[in-house]
């Protein structure tokens, strides 16, 4: 413990560090996914399309992507931009589909009784379907944002900060309570979003609790 | 297109740390990661899945394996044990075993029980029914999990060059600590091309060796799978 208590400020920082590369990406992911989910849902085309080019983007490993951006988007190799980029665009290859599989698990009913209602589409997405869909989309945000907490790391091998930091000082110098150490503040960070995430989704979702409340009180 | 100089330079193409050479090395992990994770895997998952005994084992490793930094895991089991292969193979099993597991273990538990009451009907033993009916109707999840499971090691086997590794994450590392980008694209292209067609591999072996009555049964009409995580997130861990 002699180690860990004496960089405490070091691995605040670096666990700072970490939550903004992990967590921003997931955030423009699910953005960008919404619409294109709702796109997927929309067409058979667009869906065939959808699933093949997430299941590709998904399979190249996250080293390479790091590696690679660069050379596409024209940035300097160690510039937080494409570890940013990376990472949405895992977290997008995996929430459009789960995105349109959440659409389309609505009730026709319900959207029919919306439309009969005089809901127009924008605003029958926006009220209806969406919310509808919460559970569903929360569960993918969850693994998206777990995977992207423990990815975040893989980019200390080419000199990213984050936790992953800890993984490779303490491979250099030698220190096995610094790795020790790394692994469990990743670990910690990824229960504590985890139950984070899956508390707002309670939060915004109250008629699941009422629904569930009246489904066994029947 | 100056990036790709490396790659086709025909230099880089012969020799002990030529393309090809790297090229045997990750394909020499992999398929030693998988022979090992296989063994321990398939069997271990087909036993909880049939008895149904510890199924929250085999769930609950696929979904930690989700937050486990793959990197710190490599780095740690190199610093208990030392450099060599050991360390690293270690870990890249540590990884692989689990999406085998929850895939075997799902398959199993998800075969339609009227199929295994039929079977059971017809007189088959306990040891028949999970060799001739329920491994079968399993196959496809099996093999779910053991295309994540690839793609997990092939991932995590690039990063293993940073704790001297062969294989072709060495271009990456090699490159970056000569500030040859060039070198770091080539490896990262290649890595990539290969997991690829390693997936699609797989998808054609899934094509071959699924009975063809259970390709074209609708998904609609079988059981959903619940409580059982999609295998697939878990292959991007590393």
């Amino acid at each position: 413990m002699t180690w860990v208590l004496g960089n405490l400020p070091l691995i605040g920082s670096l666990t700072l560090q970490h939550l903004v590369f992990a967590l921003i990406p997931v955030v423009i992911g699910l953005v960008l996914a919404i619409p294109l989910g709702w796109l997927a849902n929309r067409t058979s085309f667009g869906r065939t399309v959808t699933i093949n080019v997430s299941g590709l983007l998904y399979t190249i490993p996250s080293l390479a992507i790091f590696v690679l951006l660069p050379a596409i988007l024209g940035t300097q190799i160690l510039d937080p931009v494409n570890i940013v980029v990376a990472l949405s665009v895992y977290t997008l290859a995996l929430l459009v589909r789960t995105v349109a599989d959440a659409l389309s698990a609505v009730p026709p009913i319900v959207v029919n009784s919306a439309t009969a209602m005089g809901y127009k589409p924008v605003r029958r997405f926006l009220a209806v379907e969406l919310p509808l869909s919460v559970p569903v989309v929360l569960a993918g945000v969850r693994v998206a944002t777990v995977s992207s907490i423990s990815l975040v790391t893989v980019g200390a091998t080419v000199g990213f900060g984050g936790l992953g930091k800890m993984f490779t000082d303490g491979f250099q110098r030698g220190i096995t309570e610094e790795v020790v150490a790394g692994i469990v503040v990743v670990l910690v960070l990824a229960l504590v979003i985890d139950g984070l995430l899956l508390a707002l989704g309670r939060a915004i979702t109250p008629w699941d609790r009422i629904t569930a409340a009246a489904g066994r009180t029947r | 297109m100056n990036y790709l100089s490396y790659l086709f330079d025909a230099t880089h193409w012969s020799g002990s740390q030529g393309i090809p050479q790297r090229l045997v090395e990750h394909l020499g992990y992999t398929a030693l990661t998988m022979i090992i994770a296989l063994v321990i895997g398939v069997p271990l998952g087909a036993w909880i899945g049939h008895t149904g005994r510890g199924g929250f084992l085999a769930v609950g490793l696929a979904n930690g394996l989700r937050a486990l930094p793959t990197l710190g895991l490599l780095i740690l089991l190199v610093t208990l044990i030392g450099l060599g292969i050991t360390g690293p193979l270690i870990a890249l099993v540590i990884l692989a075993v689990p999406p085998i597991l929850a895939g075997t273990y799902a398959g199993v538990r998800n075969v339609d029980t009227a199929i295994v009451d039929a079977a059971r009907g017809m007189g088959m033993r306990g040891r028949e029914i999970l060799f001739q009916v329920e491994l079968p109707n399993a196959l496809p999840l099996i093999i779910g999990g053991v295309r994540s499971s690839v793609l997990q090691v092939i991932s995590t086997a690039t990063i293993a060059a940073y704790v001297a590794l062969g294989g072709l994450g060495r271009f990456i590392i090699d490159g970056l600590a000569i500030r040859d980008f060039p070198q770091m694209v080539a490896g990262s292209v290649l890595v990539a091309l290969l997991a690829i067609v390693a997936d699609l591999l797989l998808a054609g072996l899934q094509q071959l060796l699924v009975s063809p009555g259970l390709q074209v049964a609708p998904a609609a009409g079988r059981r959903r799978l619940r409580a059982v995580p999609d295998s697939r997130p878990a292959a991007q861990a590393a």
